[in-house]
């Protein structure tokens, strides 16, 4: 059967921001979904908060609506578009929950709107834990033995009839949300609370522990007509016990026969007609005994998930293409396979092995757990294309950018003993592990055999690091059966890491001998960087790439083809390794630019760079270039192979992207919209000759070079705050004595705030000299910037774009939150809702003047901070930022397309964008944290940033766009209740002001004394309320009570911050929105204000930019100083 | 390990690393796709005078277990890999890969860029090659001089010389669908692949197998209910003895023929075999029900196919391979015969197919009753 021509439009919902658990893999599914349906000639309405996704491009769907995913609002939207179908399972849990949400409340049927995909029965038998094992048991497969729990008492009883240990999957949470390992009753009491509170429907599985056992996925699909394909299978290198999103894994399946695998294979089958996806993708996953091969249902997702894109990207089907095209009714022998021009109906079989890592963000949460357990805790991951597994895993592991070349050596720089020693406590006492602050003091030297016994204590506990403690052991002489003891992990693939770690010690012994060409090829082979054979032989990385050239060791670029190359493949997606023939077939005679990606997401570096990327590689093809696209990304657009013409899957090392070059030989290579990761590699690739588009590599030093980057500021007369560059402890006094404190210190070179904090005395700049800047391993300096903090300053982040004779601002973003969170924390406002008009002027006249001055051509983000009228520059970003999605989407202007085709030589005035366009619409973005994953770390927000994503809000006036964005954020303002005020001295006037205003609208307040005085004083009543260690009940008590509505809590200095840290933990655990500014509490005030005023209306995107293109035509822009 | 090489008969030379028994072999060059089951895919005895390159690339990994052999020896020539594993590991591991062949006497080859030898069968076609520790000029003779496998009958290598009786199942792999031998099935062996004879047993057969220049009189003195055609390697149209076969029992029991089985019933009832440029061989090979629109993702070796032209008039063709519609099976409604060209018995591949085994007995039973 054809496409249904009973439905015309469609609704598809988005993923909403990004989180861990729930990253760009659905704006990648969701792009494909719309692109898919758009091609059939639907009409699409799509809504998703998330608007640095490309899937919200308003040219992806008819209607775009950047709206909260909440119910009400998805019920406007539908009353809006009348949508005949929603089409929920490409937008990951929160769509498929959303979803299930709007059919529980009537609403799709009210609207008579159709679910295609999956149908509600489907979804609440995938989901739904004891229904789901029913279902397993009703075809008579083994799932492990659990119950559903609904109550402590309850609880208890079932752990008791399991036996310990037990795991804890709380229902409908996506990425294990509240899940985790109970050992013994007393982590049981703890865990199950949390388990209970994590999941909406407070419900939990408690479950047999399979710790130890083999996990694998499989990602398969299936048609109305009951037609079937395995498109991947994926076998997790990780035992059971550690979420398969923190787990490295691999495709395919690597250890398992055939008859282990069809067992897998036929129950997939079953599992999926069964629970009835019989339009779409799923995901299933099972665990193997591996002593006698007994096969475990553990879960089943009935949707595309983050393995769905990484099962895309390792095979080449395109899964969420096929799902959505399935579920308008095609079969999957309608369909054709756009690679091979073959049919879809096939299963993707392929030569190589695809490795996946994940990249954690620990360092950015101090107190966390470390410990990797079944609820996901990694932000990112970076995937690898290799011919064997060590191939792959050497390439995987040296495109985490986390300064390692691949599965290099950590002896030396970690010390086992103190780390055994911190796991040790770690296991017994939960208390985090902190290298930066040793247990063991003075240590002799370590004797191997301690080593190895030390590593074997490590290894035994999942770490993020875990591989490379194996990799040392190895080099230690831990075996494989001692490895395998402690780990569980299959021979297998330790058999293969030690073949790799043999092979560093005959690269490194050759007595002097240069390296022959056949030693170097196998040690290409195994994957092994220049980088790392420069190491291993005390070289450098230039002379191992010369002596490659001399023996002419070169890599072959092979195509990634769904078929083991059965056929030739249309699609030019490659990856590097080492053969005989190679498959690139470089087009002759074009004008290419290559682009550099993002590589893995992490906090400070995510999807927005990959939108930023993806639009260069649009514009260029539009103005007819051909665009070559590296990145090592799974979840991103930017690696999907339609995107660019031609997709290099591969490492954003040096080496990896000269190969590239070698081959290719690029016009010009685009190093400016990928984030930190490609702006690091500027200078070492023009050094080499390749030709860098846009703003020079000595533009971008200047601005990052703290001595450079004053003199430009002397020159231009811009004001930037005091400060100094501190190359140890007596300088950052001396700095800091001088400028007076606060001030704000951070290495230099860092993305991202790393380690950035703001410090209030000696005592604390003590501190972070010693402790904090160890644990910067990434830092590439040592040196250390103080500047002075300017408290109660306002922050601006201004865009522009720039072909180096004119600029063009592209938006003033207003922080709502004072100075001191990092900007890509702080919620901001576009356009700047209350600024003076002289302080615009001097921000665009500023701005102006620094690109001019840098020459830039193409983006720049420059951060100021607005004190009255004084405005200063903090930081100048000569590339793409953060916000750039943000405001393209904001004022209905592609800014990174058009700065891309500036780069390639365009002009502003041939592009027809020549005036800033000031909307009457305003955005607020807001940001979102991960801090219900990691219990125990303070949540305040610093310099340091620790967003995941970001969602924004969009109404006609500030009020209403920022109750959306909070909305978005899943952050409910209440309308009454009880509201908590605790402030500091300075913000206490301000503080009576808002009391008075919530009293008048309705709430009451409860207060700390110091502050209730205050508001008595100014005659709004209060309750007293005492502080966490004032006696009880005190105010952790009333909020997990649930007695309070909303929490004002502002703080200064570390003991008060430490001191209310507990309440900020138990408002995160509650779910009880909470602002730690003035300036956000009154923004907060404002919007409940105008919800009692006027209900919630929704507005697309394509409406909104049409009001402002007409807008713009009839005004100029205002204050258009030069 | 010792040097080899495998040269093709174009003069196309391939190095790499000498694994299980040393020696030369010459053989067609081919290739198989599937990424899982590689011991059934290394005994399949259809693959007997073949040079067998597996495009997975990492093959050894759980060893050999001997319980998912699928004959008592490997018939093929000679296995090229990219890389063997040096250690094994499955639960069900009784040895290596290496130890295995070498005590087959099986030469293997390591370290090939089977991708690259693989887009070059792919693109210039199955040829035969040579295969050893050699040097290349002298592996290049013999490729050049060894017989092309069009016109050669292969069957009498791996048929078995005597009449045997089959009774196992599938065993703990597969619910038995009636364990009562209600029915008893000759099974022609002209190479067949265990798995067949499991599937049949599973769907309530007691079988006999018969070697491959068994005649259709002797066939029917074991007065069978029902006549199976196995798989078996070498040109179908060099088979003579066995469509002649064949056509003397069309209509007088039920048929049912796999892949070489197929060939024959279809040149028995007229049609014509013609040999594919480089095969199909793998594990996930779509092929289309056309009865019922369903798609089998199916196992398929098989490097000669039947022409769909040349059936016309004379039979039903009722399965085409989704990716270059390619005849996969067809039926003789009239005297209960039928016959597919790919492996509904699978081992190694999806069991999408097992349909057919009982569709068999099916037609037995109508037959029967």
């Amino acid at each position: 059967m054809p496409r249904r021509d009973d439905i015309k439009s469609i609704l598809l919902i988005g993923s909403g921001p990004i989180v861990i658990g729930q990253a760009c893999e659905f704006d990648y599914s969701g792009t494909q979904g719309a692109k898919a349906l758009q091609e059939e000639g639907y009409r699409v309405v799509l809504v998703n908060s998330n608007p640095a996704t490309i899937m919200t491009d308003p040219e992806f769907a008819d209607r775009t609506y950047v709206e909260p995913l909440t119910p009400e609002v998805l019920e406007a939207i539908i009353e809006r578009e009348k949508p005949d179908a929603v089409l929920p399972t490409l937008g990951g849990q929160t769509a498929l929950n959303l979803t299930l949400e709007l059919a529980s409340r009537g609403i799709l049927d009210k609207h008579g709107v159709e679910l295609i995909g999956a149908r509600v029965d489907a979804i609440r038998k995938a989901e739904e834990r004891d229904l789901f094992k029913a279902a397993m048991d009703k075809i008579g497969l083994e799932s492990a033995r659990a119950e559903v729990a609904r109550t402590i008492e309850d609880a208890n009883d079932i752990a008791d009839r399991i036996g310990f240990p037990v795991i804890l999957r709380p229902s409908l949470t996506l990425g294990g949300s509240g899940g985790g390992v109970a050992y013994n009753r007393a982590e049981f009491d703890s865990a199950i609370r949390w388990a209970f509170q994590c999941s909406p429907i407070h419900e939990c599985l408690i479950e047999e522990s399979l710790l130890g056992w083999k996990e694998y996925e499989l990602e398969v699909i299936r048609d109305h007509a009951d037609n079937f394909a395995v498109i991947c299978t994926i076998e997790n290198f990780d035992p059971m016990g550690v979420h398969t999103g923190d787990s490295i894994t691999v495709a395919p399946a690597m250890t398992l026969t055939d008859r282990e695998y069809q067992r897998l294979r036929n129950a997939a089958r079953d599992i999926i007609t069964e629970i009835g996806v019989d339009t779409g993708g799923s995901n299933i996953q099972f665990s193997i005994n591996p002593q006698d091969g007994r096969v475990i249902v553990i879960e089943m997702n009935p949707r595309v998930s983050r393995s769905s894109a990484l099962a895309s990207k390792a095979t080449g089907y395109p899964i969420a293409k096929i799902a959505a095209k399935l579920a308008v009714g095609y079969r999957l022998d309608e369909l054709r396979n756009d690679i091979t021009d073959t049919s879809s109906a096939f299963e993707p079989t392929i030569d190589y092995v695809v490795t996946k890592v994940p990249r954690f963000a620990f360092e950015k949460f101090a107190g966390a757990d470390p410990r990797l357990t079944t609820q996901m805790k990694s932000v990112g991951e970076a995937m690898a294309i290799g011919r064997t597994f060590k191939e792959s895993l050497q390439k995987a592991t040296r495109s985490l950018e986390i300064g390692r070349d691949g599965l290099t050596s950590l002896l030396g720089k970690v010390e086992y003993r103190d780390l055994a020693a911190q796991v040790r406590r770690l296991r017994e006492t939960g208390e985090a592990i902190n290298q930066a602050k040793p247990m063991l003091q003075d240590l002799p030297d370590a004797t191997e055999t301690e080593l190895r016994e030390a590593i074997r204590e490590v290894i035994h506990t999942p770490l993020a690091d875990r591989i490379w403690y194996i990799a040392d052991g190895l080099r230690v002489g831990l075996t494989i059966d001692d490895i395998h003891q402690a780990t569980d992990i299959d021979k297998w693939f330790l058999e293969q890491m030690r073949q790799i770690i043999a092979f560093e010690g005959v690269l490194g012994d050759t007595d002097g001998v240069a390296l022959s060409p056949d030693m170097l090829r196998h040690a290409k082979e195994l994957g092994f960087s220049d980088r790392q054979i420069a190491a291993l032989r005390g070289e450098t990385p230039g002379e191992v790439r010369r002596m490659r050239a001399d023996h002419g060791v070169a890599p072959v670029f092979s195509r990634v083809d769904t078929c083991a190359a059965e056929f030739p493949s249309l699609t030019p997606y490659m990856y590097s390794t080492w053969g005989l023939d190679s498959e690139a077939k470089v087009s002759p005679g074009k004008r290419k630019v290559m682009i550099l990606g993002g590589g893995p997401n992490r906090i400070g570096q995510g999807i927005e760079f990959d939108y930023c990327c993806v639009h260069a590689s649009f514009a260029l093809k539009e103005v007819g270039f051909e665009t070559i696209m590296v990145n090592c990304n799974p979840e991103t657009v930017s690696t999907d192979y339609d995107t660019s013409d031609r997709l290099y899957f591969e490492p954003l090392t040096y080496e990896d992207v000269m190969h590239i070059v070698d081959i290719e030989k690029p016009d010009g290579v685009i190093v400016q919209f990928g984030g930190q990761t490609p702006l690091k590699l500027a200078v070492p690739l023009a050094r080499a000759g390749v030709p860098i588009l846009g703003t020079s590599a000595d533009a971008i030093d200047r601005a990052e070079d703290r001595e450079r980057f004053d003199e430009l500021l002397t020159k231009l007369s811009l004001k930037r705050p005091r400060g100094g560059i501190a190359k140890g402890t007596k300088d950052a006094y001396a700095v800091a004595d001088r400028i007076g404190f606060p001030v704000v210190v951070r290495p230099s070179y860092v993305l991202g705030g790393r380690a950035m904090e703001i410090v209030h005395s000696r005592e604390e700049l003590a501190r972070y000299m010693t402790v904090a800047l160890e644990a910067v391993s990434d830092a590439e300096t040592q040196t250390i910037l103080v500047d002075e903090f300017l408290k109660d300053a306002i922050e601006v982040d201004v865009d522009c774009v720039s072909d180096g004779e004119e600029v063009v601002i592209g938006g003033l973003l207003q922080h709502i939150e004072e100075a001191g969170i990092h900007s890509g924390d702080s919620s901001m406002a576009l356009p700047a809702h209350a600024l003076p008009p002289e302080v615009l002027a001097t921000l665009r006249s500023s701005t102006r003047a620094l690109a001019l001055e840098l020459g830039v051509v193409g983006l720049m983000n420059v951060q100021f901070a607005v004190r009255g009228s004084a405005v200063y520059v903090i930081e100048v970003n000569p590339r793409a930022s953060r916000t750039i999605p943000f405001i393209s989407k904001t004022i209905g202007v592609p800014l990174a397309k058009i700065a891309a085709k500036v780069m390639a030589g365009a002009t502003l005035r041939e592009l027809d964008y020549t005036r800033e366009i000031v909307t009457h619409h305003i955005a607020v973005k807001e940001s979102v944290f991960p801090f219900s994953k990691f219990p125990g770390v303070d949540t305040i927000l610093t310099p340091e940033m620790r967003s995941t994503g970001e969602v924004m809000g969009i109404a006609d006036n500030f009020p209403d766009a920022f109750y959306k964005a909070l909305l978005s954020a899943y952050l409910e303002l209440p309308t009454d209740g009880k509201v908590f005020i605790s402030v500091k001295d300075d913000d206490k006037p301000a503080a009576a002001d808002l009391a008075r205003r919530l009293a008048e609208l309705g709430f009451e307040i409860i207060a700390t004394a110091g502050t209730r005085d205050r508001l008595q004083r100014a005659g709004v009543a209060a309750e007293l309320v005492h502080k966490v260690g004032e006696g009880r009940p005190h105010i952790v008590d009333h909020l997990q009570n649930g007695d309070i509505c909303l929490v004002f809590n502002t703080t200064e200095g570390a003991r008060a911050i430490r001191d209310s840290r507990s309440m900020r933990r138990q408002t995160v655990m509650s779910d009880v929105p909470y602002f730690t500014t003035i300036a956000a509490a009154v923004a907060a005030v404002d919007a409940i204000e105008a919800r009692k005023l006027r209900p919630l209306s929704v507005c697309s995107l394509q409406e909104y930019h049409a009001r402002t293109t007409k807008l713009a035509s009839v005004r100029p822009p205002p204050t258009q100083a030069r | 390990m010792k040097q080899g090489h495998l040269v093709l008969a174009d003069g196309t030379r391939f190095s790499g690393l000498a694994f299980g028994a040393s020696g030369t072999a010459v053989g067609e060059a081919v290739f198989t796709t599937g990424m899982t089951g590689y011991e059934e895919v290394l005994t399949d005895p259809s693959y007997c005078g073949q040079i067998l390159t597996m495009t997975a690339p990492q093959i050894g990994n759980t060893g050999i277990n001997l319980e998912d052999a699928e004959a008592r020896r490997p018939a093929l020539r000679a296995f090229i890999v990219r890389e063997v594993s040096e250690l094994t590991s499955n639960w069900r591991a009784v040895q290596s890969l290496d130890a295995y062949l070498k005590k087959e006497g099986i030469i293997g080859l390591s370290g090939v860029d089977t991708r690259t030898l693989t887009r070059h069968i792919r693109d210039v076609g199955a040829q035969m090659a040579a295969v050893g520790a050699e040097d290349p000029a002298t592996l290049h003779d013999r490729a050049k001089a060894a017989p092309p496998m069009t016109g050669q009958d292969l069957t009498g290598e791996v048929t078995t010389t005597e009449t045997f009786e089959w009774s196992e199942g599938s065993g703990v792999w597969a619910e038995p669908r009636d364990s009562a031998q209600r029915w008893h099935v000759v099974a022609v062996d002209f190479g067949v692949k265990l798995n067949i004879l499991r599937c049949l047993v599973d769907e309530g057969c007691k079988v006999t197998v018969v070697p491959a220049t068994t005649t259709a009189d002797e066939i029917l003195a074991h007065d069978p209910d029902g006549v199976f055609l196995s798989n078996g390697p070498g040109d179908p149209a060099a088979v003579t003895q066995g469509v002649e076969t064949v056509r003397d029992l069309l209509g007088r029991r039920p048929i049912f023929g796999i892949c070489l089985g197929h060939q024959l019933m279809s040149l028995a009832l007229g049609g014509e075999t013609y040999k594919l440029k480089f095969g199909h061989r793998g594990l996930n090979q779509p092929v289309k029900d056309l009865a019922t629109g369903r798609v089998e993702i199916t196992t398929q070796n098989h490097g000669f196919c039947v022409d769909v032209d040349s059936l016309k008039g004379k039979c039903t063709v009722t399965h085409l391979h989704l990716n270059d519609d390619t005849c996969e099976g067809i039926a003789h409604v009239e005297t209960g015969a039928f016959s597919v060209q790919y492996h509904p018995e699978a081992a190694a591949g999806p069991h999408d197919s097992r349909y057919l085994f009982r569709r068999f007995t099916d037609v037995i039973a109508r037959q029967r009753s």
